[in-house]
């Protein structure tokens, strides 16, 4: 289909995102209610300057009165406004607070952004590039990393987005509502590639999903993975094998609180493991020496820390079932938090 | 009949009429001529603070984030020659107060005596800065030029930063030391032609400003980077 | 009221500043303020007709999905579109040229504090224009005008110095400038001229010019601190080796914030001139008009951390930053308002001046409420990194401070050139502008709300008929920015002279001769009356 440009259109006119997420609706209404006050606001003015425009003309007002102002006018259009804007501040502060707040029960998803792709892992060891499949109705945390730029994830449809800046992990938490496929973009400059760094969200039933995870990964789980890269990299002579006493036991560590030589007490989440494996230096163990382990930052990818971090919770027996991929969560058992999915219409 | 402004502090020491010979054509009064410099210079140094203070939140922000690494570098910081410095930027700044006195009185020898005292205090300063760095470059202190740091290989990379930032602070200063040199030489020249005296020394006044800001700069920089942490 | 210069008669051509001189030499070693001001004027249309281009080609790009240019291409015509129009047009835009053509005059003096300095900043910006057109022409720089680290610092293999470099001394000829702004107004105010007298347009650009002052050096140091880190790699940005490139951002807004203030407070300046002329009318509520100039300037350095909710900044300063951009809002808002109240019973007319002026209110409300969706944290991130930020910014910038630029250059055009325009013309183009600008920018909000991103040179097939759209707006945008310049120059040389005062204006400016002669007043004037005094106080609202 052309138009009279000899420019090639494709689809119809689009002008509402889809709302497939528990928080897109939620952000949506705060939405539409901004855009209400400014369709308002802007209406007032227009009607106002186009009033008095042709009210005061100079055919039909030749003389202008001189007015000073208005002390009491100026404080009721200055407070008057704050105030509906205060509702738009916390209104976005309450449903903010709760994007950076994931539930405790999230499934866990791994994303690594590369110039220009994005990675994704799986904890039962699918890995795929620029595509992410959710279940429907369940909770989903992306623990997110960059091997290089800032990138930045987003998810227009679960009105969701975050930074993916080098050095930390950065995360987002959405809950899907709606089946269907939808646009994963980058939405931080990037380079050449940005434009590219695009991919599909399939967002599937239960049972569908379950189908789509039970192959599994080629190479075992995630946690298997980083078993074989534990090996491979010989951390196992060290950190499970030792009987020198020369670095911290792993088994049982993930989530615990370690004490740091300097006195601090941290806890070991999956920042300060990767910070372990890329900046050993950072923190030292209390009663543990510096410069003994190797620094591997550039010879381990941040995909492979995944899969080691991933195999180190294995080792803590402790671990919710949540956090080990989505095959061993009995999805049918857990109640559904959140509105019922049949009344979502968008 | 103009209105006459207030009178302001300047004028008390400041032959007005007289000034007027060095009065320049879009100013009223030779009063106003010199509150707007003043103020000029004023501004344009509060500028400064605000170009040095991105400096100085970088360098807050990286000593505490690495604490232990920035202990590790103290040691390597030359507190005596910083110390000296110090004392020779102070007393810098004394002879140039006294070289402005020296105008306002219309005492052209000590004048142009004050002035060559500031810019040998200034050079004092410049050569024990280059000492300084030369030392950190024989060290292998120098970022981007074969860093090396053997002691604490653990810190390496928050060290780099840490001294980075250290040539960048007291870079930037002794390029605007190196510019105040030059200013002083202008000002040199024309004391031995003896175009200052008690009725127009703006010129003195100003760069003497410009002077003592640089030396303020100085008396934060060297607590923050060389005697915090020091222990020997 | 002020002192009234004699009207000369029409004999030969009346000495002006203009005339007086047409050597080479007394142009570019000029020291009026007024010559410094056309020579700006010069400068930054070029540099907006070389950021218009690009934009022009990348708009192009934009009319298929998948692009028609390389994506290396187009990631450099966006980047030198935006590092232009910031820094090279829209900063210096009107507190170069109008500003620092009017505001001698409109306190009643001779000449800027500094006319040296002045000549100075042309120099500098000059210099920093032909850096950065030396990296257009060596291929452009490809990191955005934000030059976010660590891809500036690390990765990118364009001429990223080059352009910093043209950057840090555009900044330099801005702080120059707002120094001179702050110092003749301070202390050159003709006797009578208090700051309660003096116009709103000096008020508004000293509020400009105390943020060029004091965010500008933190640019400067910005850059300078990212161009050692691409040369010596020492690590401040890079986390690989222990630096925070959250760091650069945080250095970089804290500057960029408040720019975006020192391009638009200037114009809102020329508003407030130009409504109450064509109004005939003092500006309803004078004091809370200046004020709300300075509170503006206050503000706006604490609501940087806003373009930053996405980067994981604390609830805390997400909390606070947010907030303050909400009463950052509050200001503005008083001033549209009370715009609004100045037509309210005054005696309206059309000219161009006023039609600019018009769409100015309208456009720069929609620009400013759309700003609410983005000081809200919640719906900030979802349209964070799309089209709704850039339509947005548009908005404030183009439908805002550009329309008030050419407003203002055509209310002060008389005065400048001694000239008029063909007000058929003038009244067409700006028509052209409004309606190309909307068709550009409005639908940049749906493309945005849907999701687009942006800084792409290619995009899915849904978002084509809406990037058609825009881009069809901006061609017709265009033609509404060169028929100006036809005119203009055309009016130069057979424009019908202008009096003193065509409009019928209040003001200093309007009491000398058009053009003015090279020292403004026959003898400095003294001020006995308040600002637009078009006539007596008759009402006074509650």
């Amino acid at each position: 289909m052309h138009n009279f440009l000899m420019v090639p259109l494709y689809g119809d006119l689009p002008l509402f995102p889809p709302i497939a997420s528990k928080q897109a609706g939620e952000i949506n209404s705060l939405y539409w209610f901004i855009s209400a006050v400014s369709i308002i606001m802007t209406v007032l003015i227009f009607a106002c300057i186009v009033l008095f425009a042709w009210k005061y003309q100079r055919r039909r007002h030749a003389h202008a009165t001189q007015i000073e102002g208005s002390t009491r006018l100026e404080l009721t259009w200055s407070i008057l406004p704050f105030l509906v804007m205060l509702i738009m501040f916390a209104w976005g502060a309450k449903l903010y607070y709760a994007a950076e707040h994931p539930p405790k029960d999230a499934m866990e998803i791994f994303v690594t952004g590369k110039q220009w792709m994005w990675k994704i892992q799986y904890p039962n060891g699918i890995r795929e590039i620029n595509a992410l499949h959710v279940p429907v109705g369940h909770p989903v945390k992306l623990t997110m990393a960059s091997e290089d730029v800032i990138h930045s994830f987003s998810v227009p449809a679960f009105f969701v987005r975050h930074d993916v800046i080098p050095g930390h992990y950065d995360s987002l938490w959405f809950m899907p509502t709606k089946v269907g496929r939808y646009h994963l973009f980058c939405t931080e400059y990037c380079g050449n590639g940005h434009a590219a760094m695009i991919g599909w969200v399939y967002v599937m039933s239960d049972e569908d999903y379950a189908k789509w995870a039970s192959g599994g990964g080629a190479q075992g789980s995630l946690a298997e993975q980083g078993q074989a890269l534990f090996q491979q990299f010989g951390c196992a002579t060290c950190h499970l094998l030792d009987t020198q006493g020369r670095c911290p036991n792993l088994r049982g560590l993930y989530n615990k609180p370690v004490q740091l030589n300097d006195g601090r007490t941290v806890i070991a989440d999956d920042a300060y493991l990767r910070e372990s494996i890329l900046d050993p230096n950072a923190k030292i163990v209390a009663g543990f020496e510096p410069n003994v382990m190797p620094n591997f930052k550039g010879q381990v990818s941040e995909e492979n820390v995944i899969a080691l971090i991933a195999y180190i919770k294995s080792l803590s027996p402790t671990t919710p079932a949540s956090q080990q991929g989505p095959q061993q969560r009995p999805l049918s058992a857990t109640p559904l938090k959140g509105p019922a999915l049949a009344s979502h219409t968008r | 009949m103009a209105e006459t402004a207030q009178p302001s502090v300047a004028s008390a020491t400041h032959d007005l009429e007289a000034e007027a010979s060095h009065l320049r054509h879009h100013f009223a009064t030779p009063e106003q001529q010199l509150d707007a410099s003043t103020l000029g210079m004023w501004t344009f140094l509060i500028t400064e603070v605000l170009f040095f203070g991105g400096m100085f939140t970088a360098y807050t922000i990286y000593r505490f984030l690495y604490p232990a690494a920035f202990e590790s570098t103290s040691q390597y910081m030359p507190v005596i020659l910083g110390g000296i410095n110090t004392g020779v930027l102070i007393c810098s700044s004394l002879t140039m107060a006294m070289s402005v006195r020296s105008a306002q009185l219309s005492r052209y020898k000590s004048l142009t005596t004050f002035l060559i005292l500031t810019m040998i205090f200034g050079a004092t300063f410049l050569v024990i800065k280059y000492v300084e760095w030369h030392e950190k470059w024989v060290e292998h202190h120098v970022p981007g030029f074969n860093f090396q740091y053997p002691e604490y290989p653990q810190y390496f990379y928050h060290a780099q930063i840490l001294f980075f930032l250290y040539f960048c602070m007291t870079g930037m200063h002794a390029l605007h030391m190196v510019v105040g040199m030059g200013l002083l030489t202008y000002l040199l020249v024309q004391s031995i032609r003896r175009v200052f005296n008690s009725s127009y020394f703006t010129p003195v006044e100003m760069i003497g400003l410009y002077w003592h800001f640089v030396d303020i700069v100085w008396i934060f920089l060297f607590p923050l980077l060389y005697l915090i942490g020091y222990r020997k | 009221m002020a002192t009234i210069a004699q009207e000369k008669p029409e004999t030969a051509e009346q000495v002006n500043y203009l005339n007086v001189s047409h050597t080479w030499k007394s142009w570019l070693f000029t020291t009026d303020h007024k010559r410094i001001a056309v020579l700006y004027l010069i400068s930054i249309t070029l540099m907006f007709v070389v950021g218009g281009a690009a934009a022009v080609a990348f708009r192009m790009n934009l009319l298929v999905p998948e692009g028609l240019f390389s994506a290396e291409t187009y990631n450099r015509l966006f980047s030198m579109h935006g590092i232009i129009m910031v820094f090279f047009f829209l900063v210096p835009s009107i507190p170069a040229t109008l500003a620092n053509f009017l505001i001698p005059i409109m306190v009643g003096a001779k000449d800027l504090a500094f006319p040296r300095i002045n000549l100075l900043s042309w120099y500098v910006y000059v210099f920093g224009g032909l850096f950065t057109l030396y990296a257009v022409i060596r291929g452009g720089v490809d990191t955005g005008w934000t030059f976010y680290a660590p891809y500036s610092s690390t990765y990118s293999n364009s001429y990223v110095l080059a352009a910093a470099f043209g950057v840090f001394f555009a900044g330099f000829s801005s702080i120059l400038t707002g120094l001179n702004f702050i110092v003749t107004i301070h202390k050159m105010r003709a006797p009578g001229m208090t700051w309660s007298r003096l116009p709103l347009f000096v008020w508004a650009n000293y509020a400009t010019s105390l943020i060029q002052i004091l965010g500008t050096p933190v640019l400067a140091i910005t850059l300078l601190l990212l161009a050692f880190e691409r040369i010596a790699h020492v690590g401040i940005f890079d986390p690989n080796i222990g630096g925070d490139p959250i760091l650069f951002q945080h250095l970089f807004w804290f500057y960029s914030h408040p720019a975006v203030y020192i391009m638009i407070l200037p114009g809102m300046g020329v508003i407030s001139e130009i409504v109450a002329c064509f109004s005939r009318k003092r500006v309803f509520g004078y004091n809370f008009v200046a004020f709300s100039s300075m509170a503006i300037a206050v503000l706006s350095f604490v609501v940087w951390g806003h373009h930053m909710f996405v980067t994981g900044e604390s609830m805390y300063s997400s909390l606070a930053f947010s907030l303050l951009s909400f009463l950052v809002a509050v200001p503005s808002a008083i001033k549209v308002f009370n715009w609004t109240a100045t037509m309210y019973k005054g005696s309206v007319s059309f000219e161009t001046p006023m039609l600019y002026a018009f769409g100015f209110i309208g456009l720069f409300t929609i620009g400013g409420l759309t700003g609410l969706f983005l000081a809200s944290l919640a719906t900030d991130v979802e349209l964070h990194g799309t089209y709704f930020v850039v339509a947005h910014f548009h908005y404030v910038m183009v439908g805002g401070m550009v329309m008030a630029f050419m407003g203002g250059l055509h209310f002060w055009w008389p005065k400048i050139t001694g000239r008029m325009y063909s007000e058929a013309w003038s009244k067409f183009s700006a028509l052209l502008v409004f309606v190309g600008f909307n068709l550009t920018f409005f639908p940049q909000f749906i493309l945005g709300y849907l999701g687009m991103p942006r800084r792409y040179h290619a995009y899915p097939p849904e978002f084509q008929v809406l990037n058609v759209l825009s881009t069809a707006g901006a061609s017709v945008l265009g033609v509404g920015y060169l028929i100006p310049m036809i005119y203009f120059l055309y009016s130069l040389k057979y424009g019908e002279k202008a009096g003193n005062n065509p409009w019928g204006a209040t003001g200093l400016e309007w009491q000398i001769q058009s053009p003015p002669v090279t020292f403004n007043f026959e003898e400095t004037p003294t001020v006995t009356e308040e600002a637009y005094n078009y006539g007596p106080v008759e009402e006074v609202v509650g």
